[in-house]
């Protein structure tokens, strides 16, 4: 290593701008690609457990295919394949709807889970008093659901914030990206690197300790 | 739209892309086999009384958990040379990844570890076994039942972090797939077939851990 801490400060100095910007497009990202992976998710969810069987088998397929491909892979055919077709997406579009996709399907089996686990009674119950299923689901199921759901939930967004990191390798200029090219420009490999990684780790800490309070929060006290 | 599916210039590519599949899962054992040892070590002091102990495991468990692994991967890749750490794409790949499991697979392990019933080290000690041996016969045995669920889940997903190994040109199955896809532009044909690839080693996988798991489950 052939620069000092001060030099280290200088240049960080001159690169906060970029870095700044990048851990905004990070969020920018995680942020759309969560809620639109869990909208998307919550409908799988509610296909896998009470849709009908060819919907069922559907949503089984389309869960199981991307739980079984690498999110890099994902990331990649996201972005080359809408071209090909001739639908045009920015890399950034492109990369935020494979986050998505690979969101929803961890959100997804994570609804199922939650709502399989809840006593068939409570939906006959519902019925004998006359709910359509809309009704059962929001004053029912969602509210049981919900206590299970959010804890798993919050370990997702953590898991997409780094899966965003990939996004890097289609040229979207996050938080990764600008630091390599800070990197290309001074050559401080180290430093660079380690900044971004201790920002990463930084916001998945966060979420980490948020997750383990909604955790406390939810569990029914015995 | 005018995209005619053409599947030749994939299937011409086919042989690359079995041995980039060889080189993924070889990436996988290896990393996963030393991650195994790490995650035991750390798993032991994640549950061990000494407080320091305790804690640099923890620190260690949550630095790693909390990192992308592909800034891991580009840091040991790119950065360490300059502390004199130089290693070779596929080296430092394989101890990034086994430092990256280690992290993930010493939670699967302390899980399983909490799980054994005290009874049965009380047990172990009332028939004179030394502190080794019951960890060695009572503990890591019973221990490795309980996170067979679990330890296949984690499996799994580092062999789909394998894929990662492309963004420093080590030629496993994404490398390939990038390959075939910028040589013949036969986009959507390369990427359904290598997902298709990725998704069926994981069936097999997750297949042969179920049949683990069965042959080891107390008979009932």
């Amino acid at each position: 290593m052939d620069f000092t801490f001060s030099e280290f400060i200088q240049q960080f100095w001159i690169a906060r701008g970029p870095i700044a910007s990048g851990l905004g497009v990070t969020l920018a990202i995680a942020a759309s690609a969560i809620i639109l992976g869990t909208v998307l998710g919550v409908g799988v969810g509610l296909a896998l457990a009470y849709g009908a069987r060819p919907i069922r088998w559907l949503a089984r397929a389309y869960t199981d295919f991307l739980r079984g491909t690498p999110v890099l892979v994902l990331v990649l055919a996201g972005y080359y394949v809408p071209s090909a077709i001739g639908i045009g997406l920015s890399p950034l579009q492109a990369g935020v709807v494979a986050l998505a996709v690979f969101c929803s399907s961890h959100v997804g089996e994570i609804v199922r889970g939650a709502l399989q686990a809840i006593p068939k009674g409570q939906i006959d119950a519902a019925k004998a008093i006359g709910l359509t299923f809309g009704q059962t689901f929001t004053s029912v199921l969602m509210p049981l659901a919900l206590r299970q759901v959010l804890p798993a939930w919050v370990n997702t967004a953590a898991e997409i914030v780094k899966a965003s990191t990939l996004l890097s390798v289609i040229g979207v200029g996050d938080l990764l990206l600008a630091s390599q090219e800070i990197i290309a420009r001074n050559f401080m490999n180290l430093p660079f690197y380690f900044l971004a990684g201790f920002l990463y780790f930084s916001i998945n800490y966060a979420i980490e300790r948020f997750g383990r309070f909604v955790e406390r929060k939810t569990t029914i006290p015995s | 739209m005018g995209y005619t599916l053409n599947f030749a210039a994939v299937w011409r590519s086919f042989m690359p892309l079995l041995e980039g599949l060889g080189l993924s899962l070889m990436l996988a054992v290896e990393s996963i086999a030393i991650g195994m040892l790490i995650g035991l070590v750390v798993s032991f002091a994640l549950t061990s009384k000494l407080g320091l102990l305790r804690r640099t495991a923890g620190l260690y468990v949550t630095v790693i958990r909390n990192t992308p692994i592909l800034v891991l991967v580009l840091f040991t890749y790119f950065a360490l040379p300059n502390v004199g750490v130089q290693l070779d794409e596929i080296p430092s790949f394989v101890a990034t990844l086994a430092i990256y499991s280690g992290a993930y697979l010493a939670e699967v392990f302390r899980a399983g570890l909490l799980s054994v019933p005290v009874g049965l080290r009380e047990a172990g000690q009332t028939i004179g076994l030394s502190k080794m041996q019951i960890r060695t016969s009572i503990i890591l045995p019973l221990m490795f039942r309980n996170v067979l669920p679990a330890l296949g889940n984690t499996v799994i997903s580092l062999f789909k972090d394998t894929s990662l190994a492309a963004v420093i040109a080590v030629p496993e199955l994404t490398f390939q797939a990038r390959k075939i896809n910028v040589e013949s532009f036969r986009v959507i044909e390369t990427w359904v077939v290598v997902s298709l690839i990725y998704v069926c080693t994981c069936a097999v996988l997750a297949a042969v851990f179920r049949r683990i798991e069965r042959q080891l489950s107390i008979p009932r």
